[in-house]
């Protein structure tokens, strides 16, 4: 996998990203069990969740990475904080390779500054437990604070920051909406000071004010905590609005890799323009919208070549052979797409 | 921190619990069904009579030194030929039914309760390794609990009893039959609740409040014990009662068949087994109103099990 | 609209009473859908707008129940049926649509095998022509090669796929109305464009009206002919598409178009509504919307508004009161 060059990082350039990823694969057995093999004749089959990922964020920026099911997004955001350990690649956090942790101590230190928000406001967090136990529970982990008064004290601290009152630490999670249930998520993440936030879709379950609402929140305390984000989302409007730079990805590949504006603005990859064209209007100014061919097909037996080429309008023979690398792009940007690369697509 | 005023604010803390659970959902379905406070009413008496046996009997059974031989067989008070100081009838060895119902059922209920509970920490623990950790170690776990469940429970009680029986030197064998007992019966049913709990586990492991205590870096016991035991609880609280009625009929099966507890020391089951002998030479009290006992309990038991069970179900999932 | 109108729901009220109180889930809400026309019902989580379609259909369950109002499809009242006679109103002039094709198809039946069972149940056809019309609906919502698909079963079918056999489910019995609860939601983005295409397309060629019910606006502003916007079991606005989309009246219409983040440019801030929609147990009196409302004044809190006419919408708000009865601008 060849290394993408320098500027992909999309920052001043000087100082190290925050998270560096390079290569980054994770593959799951999907096979049938033994015996069905055995008795069918199956071989094993491999599900290439994230097949070769590389990006770049630098510290205090936000990288959005969109997609649809099956394009590995969700995967990438488990991978980065650990829950699943890769395949091959590397993830290298402020310069420090994750593969090479070992130590019990190093790996806590890394916990504290590593958080993530999930999708699902109703199963992330424990039903049993009350509000300021769930929040508590990193600082006490971690033994960041001592003593009840001092845990209390914090808790009120972090509800009020995302928007709850103190007096809601003693409630349980069922009593609270989605919405309310995010900023509790949210306020846990937030316990250790974190200075990067995986965000699996974290408005994806929620209705769309309740969505501004912890949208608003999101970049009011990037902008007052210095945090970074990985943001994870299927809705490209919400992308727009949250990320600095984009990563398009497609069957566990990236597909393209921009600076927001320039992706919105002059996007290159076929599929980031199909993308783009399948995001209703809200102007009704009668754009005519571009017909969109075909389904994403399944991440176990991907397409041969570019995965994108059965749907892709620009698909020749080389597509269907080879899988195209990221090649940098005029404007700053990453795109893996022969068509692209040889010129016949005009920008 | 004010001492003083700690207790009075946890008195009202706990009032106010209280309240919360008078007040909550289960407790209001159990005020409706009139099944459920019935059933409550009569396991409540049994448990009682059980509980405060010494105060109630007129007559000690164990002590074998106030039986005596001329007062046996005797039929129950309101039949000719009885007293009411042997309300209920005497049996073979001039015991009284009712004291020996009283105290027998200490042992039934006593014996039944602890296996559960062995049953529920051996069963819920194994669940939840299994569930949680998966792989090979689940594999294990569960092949295991499936051989096992190829036997009927009263088999396994009986074998393990008769391994334990081999072991236990004679002169221990009586004092220590009621712990083999529970031993026996509680290695009988521990199944039933690993596979329940490891199947909820299996499905909270996947949720994220677990995924996001991984990143947290909490420990897996930890994780296991705390953050997904809570949430698998439920299920097993209504095995727990519906066991337990199995649990009881098993002890009394196995004292029946013999290999129970000591004939000096007579459960319900026991009784009986004596009185079957004599249930067709026309003393029928002395197995009849044991095996009434037994039924009422069992009965309640269930009928409670069930109760719990419709109750909780909503709000399972 | 008056007598024209293909379904007029007026002033339907279904509650559910559970042990505490009664809950209001739909209160005093009423429109009309014309022959042909998409009525694209929005709102959020909670605004009542699927027990609305459910009520329509006879579809709410026990204890829930329709407390008053009536439901009048092609001039015939449907709300106070006998079950077995709505079943038959249901399959064949009405049709309808869920969010979750895996669960609206059966896995044990081929698709075929339920299309003409469907088709069968509602006209009197021989077992060839209805499996030929099958393929033929097959065909026209685009499922490839729909003879050999035909024997398919549902878990062979991708999402978008099922959706679209749905789809061609709802339209067997040639139905004058289809209510479509969340048809795309379960679904990929760029499967959604193609689901609403076939949805829209059909619809006009068979003059099918539908009841789009969503929370999506994007999929509204896609699809509708006219929008109703719910808010804790009320409708706070209703009027054609271009008038609630561009020129919203009602603040909560307002404060959500505003909400959505656009494609044109990172505003710093989304415009948003404080406060969230009341459960249904602690709706507040007089406008539902008032405490989170910056423009609420004392009539807001005291008195419902009912749906007062702005140019060509009708919206529920004090604001568009004549001026006799005191408006504060």
């Amino acid at each position: 996998m060849a290394e993408p060059p320098a500027h992909a990082d999309l920052a001043d350039g000087t100082e190290t990203p925050l998270l560096r990823v390079r290569g980054l694969a994770r593959y799951f057995d999907a096979s049938p069990p033994l015996l069905n093999r055995l008795l069918a004749g199956g071989g094993r089959r491999t599900l290439k969740a994230v097949d070769g990922v590389s990006f770049d964020i630098p510290r205090g920026r936000t990288l959005g990475l969109v997609g649809e099911s099956g394009s590995g997004k969700s995967t990438v955001a488990r991978l980065v904080v650990g829950l699943y350990p890769p395949t091959a690649g590397t993830i290298a956090f402020a310069g420090r390779d994750l593969a090479s942790v070992r130590s019990a101590a190093e790996i806590a230190a890394l916990r504290r500054r590593l958080q993530i928000i999930f999708q699902d406001p109703y199963a992330s967090l424990n039903p049993r437990w009350r509000v300021r136990d769930i929040i508590a529970e990193p600082l006490r982990v971690h033994a960041l604070l001592s003593g009840r008064a001092a845990i209390r004290a914090r808790v009120a601290e972090l509800l009020l920051q995302v928007g709850l009152a103190a007096a809601d630490g003693d409630k349980f999670p069922h009593e609270f909406s989605g919405g309310q249930r995010q900023r509790i998520s949210i306020a846990r993440a937030l316990a250790s000071a974190p200075d990067f936030l995986v965000c699996d879709e974290p408005t994806s379950a929620l209705d769309v004010s309740v969505q501004a609402q912890i949208l608003n929140l999101m970049k009011a305390l990037q902008r007052r905590l210095g945090l970074t984000y990985l943001f994870i989302s299927h809705n490209l409007a919400v992308i727009r609005h949250m990320a600095d730079s984009v990563g398009v990805m497609y069957l566990g590949r990236l597909a393209e890799f921009a600076e927001a504006r320039v992706l919105f603005e002059r996007p290159c990859h076929p599929y980031t323009r199909m993308l783009l064209a399948t995001i209703p209007d809200l102007t009704l100014s009668g754009r005519p919208r571009a017909p969109v061919t075909g389904e994403v097909p399944s991440p176990i037996d991907p397409p041969a070549g570019c995965s994108f080429h059965p749907r892709c309008p620009h698909a020749d023979s080389r597509c269907r052979r080879e899988r195209p690398e990221p090649l940098a792009v005029a404007g700053g940007g990453l795109v893996a797409c022969h068509a692209v690369a040889e010129g016949r697509l005009s920008p | 921190m004010a001492e003083a005023g700690a207790r009075p604010r946890e008195a009202g803390r706990l009032a106010a619990a209280l309240a919360r659970l008078w007040d909550s959902d289960l407790a209001w379905s159990f005020r409706r069904s009139r099944v459920a406070m019935a059933a409550a009413a009569v396991m409540l008496a049994i448990v009682a009579g059980a509980v405060f046996a010494p105060w109630l009997a007129p007559h000690d059974p164990f002590d074998l030194a106030s039986v005596s031989l001329l007062d046996a067989r005797n039929p129950p008070a309101w039949i000719v030929g009885g007293s009411w100081d042997y309300p209920l009838g005497s049996d073979n060895l001039g015991r009284d039914v009712f004291s020996t119902i009283l105290y027998g059922s200490r042992i039934s209920l006593w014996v039944g309760f602890a296996s559960i509970v062995l049953a529920m920490v051996l069963g819920v623990g194994l669940g939840l390794v299994s569930g949680y950790v998966g792989g090979a170690t689940d594999a294990v776990i569960m092949r295991i609990a499936e051989i096992q469940l190829s036997f009927p429970a009263i088999l396994i009680a009986l074998l393990v009893d008769g391994v334990m029986r081999g072991i236990v030197p004679r002169g221990l064998q009586d004092s220590l039959a009621e712990d083999v007992l529970i031993l026996s019966i509680g290695l009988s049913f521990w199944v039933q609740y690993a596979r329940t709990v490891r199947g909820s586990t299996m499905v909270e492991r996947g949720k994220e409040y677990v995924q996001a205590a991984r990143v947290i870096g909490r420990h897996p016991l930890a994780i296991m014990l705390r953050h997904v035991l809570p949430n698998v609880m439920g299920p097993v609280l209504v095995i727990a009662t519906i066991n337990l009625a199995l649990a009881i009929i098993t002890e009394a099966t196995l004292s029946f068949l013999g290999v129970g507890v000591p004939p000096t020391q007579p459960s319900l089951g026991t009784l009986i087994r004596i009185g079957n002998d004599f249930l067709f030479s026309g003393e029928w009290w002395i197995t009849i109103f044991p095996g009434l006992a037994l039924v009422l309990l069992v009965l309640s038991v269930n009928l409670l099990g069930d109760w719990l069970r419709d109750a909780l179900n909503p709000r399972l999932r | 609209m008056g007598a024209g109108a293909l379904l007029r729901v007026e002033h339907l009220r279904v509650e559910f009473p559970t042990r505490r109180a009664r809950l209001v889930a739909v209160d005093d809400v009423s429109f009309e859908i014309g022959e042909g026309e998409v009525l694209g019902v929005v709102g959020e989580s909670g605004a009542g707008k699927s027990v609305t379609g459910a009520a329509i259909i006879g579809l709410i369950d026990p204890p829930g129940r329709i407390a008053a109002g009536r439901i009048v499809f092609a001039g015939e009242r449907i709300d106070d049926l006998p079950a077995e006679r709505l079943r038959r109103i249901r399959g064949k002039r009405i049709g309808t649509i869920f969010q979750d094709p895996l669960t609206s198809l059966n896995p044990l039946y081929s698709i075929g095998r339920q299309l003409v069972e469907t088709i069968a149940t509602h006209g009197a056809m021989s077992p060839r022509q209805a499996r030929a019309r099958a393929i033929e609906l097959l065909a026209e919502v685009g499922i490839p090669a729909p003879a050999e698909r035909f024997d398919h079963y549902p878990h062979q079918f991708s999402g978008g796929m099922r959706q679209r056999v749905v789809i061609a489910l709802a339209l067997c019995g040639n139905p004058q109305l289809i209510i479509a609860d969340e048809p795309t939601t379960a679904l990929d983005v760029s499967i959604q464009a193609q689901i609403i295409a076939v949805l829209k397309k059909l619809c006009r060629d068979h003059g099918t009206a539908v009841m789009l019910i969503t929370h999506d606006i994007g999929v509204i502003a896609e699809t509708a002919d006219r929008v109703a916007v719910m808010y804790a079991g009320r409708i706070a606005e209703i009027g054609p598409l271009r008038d609630v989309v561009k020129q919203p009246r009602h603040p909560y219409t307002v404060g959500l178009m505003g909400s959505i983040p656009s494609l044109s440019g990172a505003t710093e801030r989304l415009a948003q509504i404080d406060g969230t929609m009341p459960r249904l147990n602690e709706i507040p009196q007089g406008c539902a919307f008032h405490p989170r409302c910056a423009r609420a004044f004392a009539r807001c809190r005291a008195e419902r508004p009912e749906l007062i006419a702005d140019g060509p919408s009708q919206a529920a708000c004090w604001l568009y009161a004549p001026a006799a009865a005191g408006r504060h601008g």
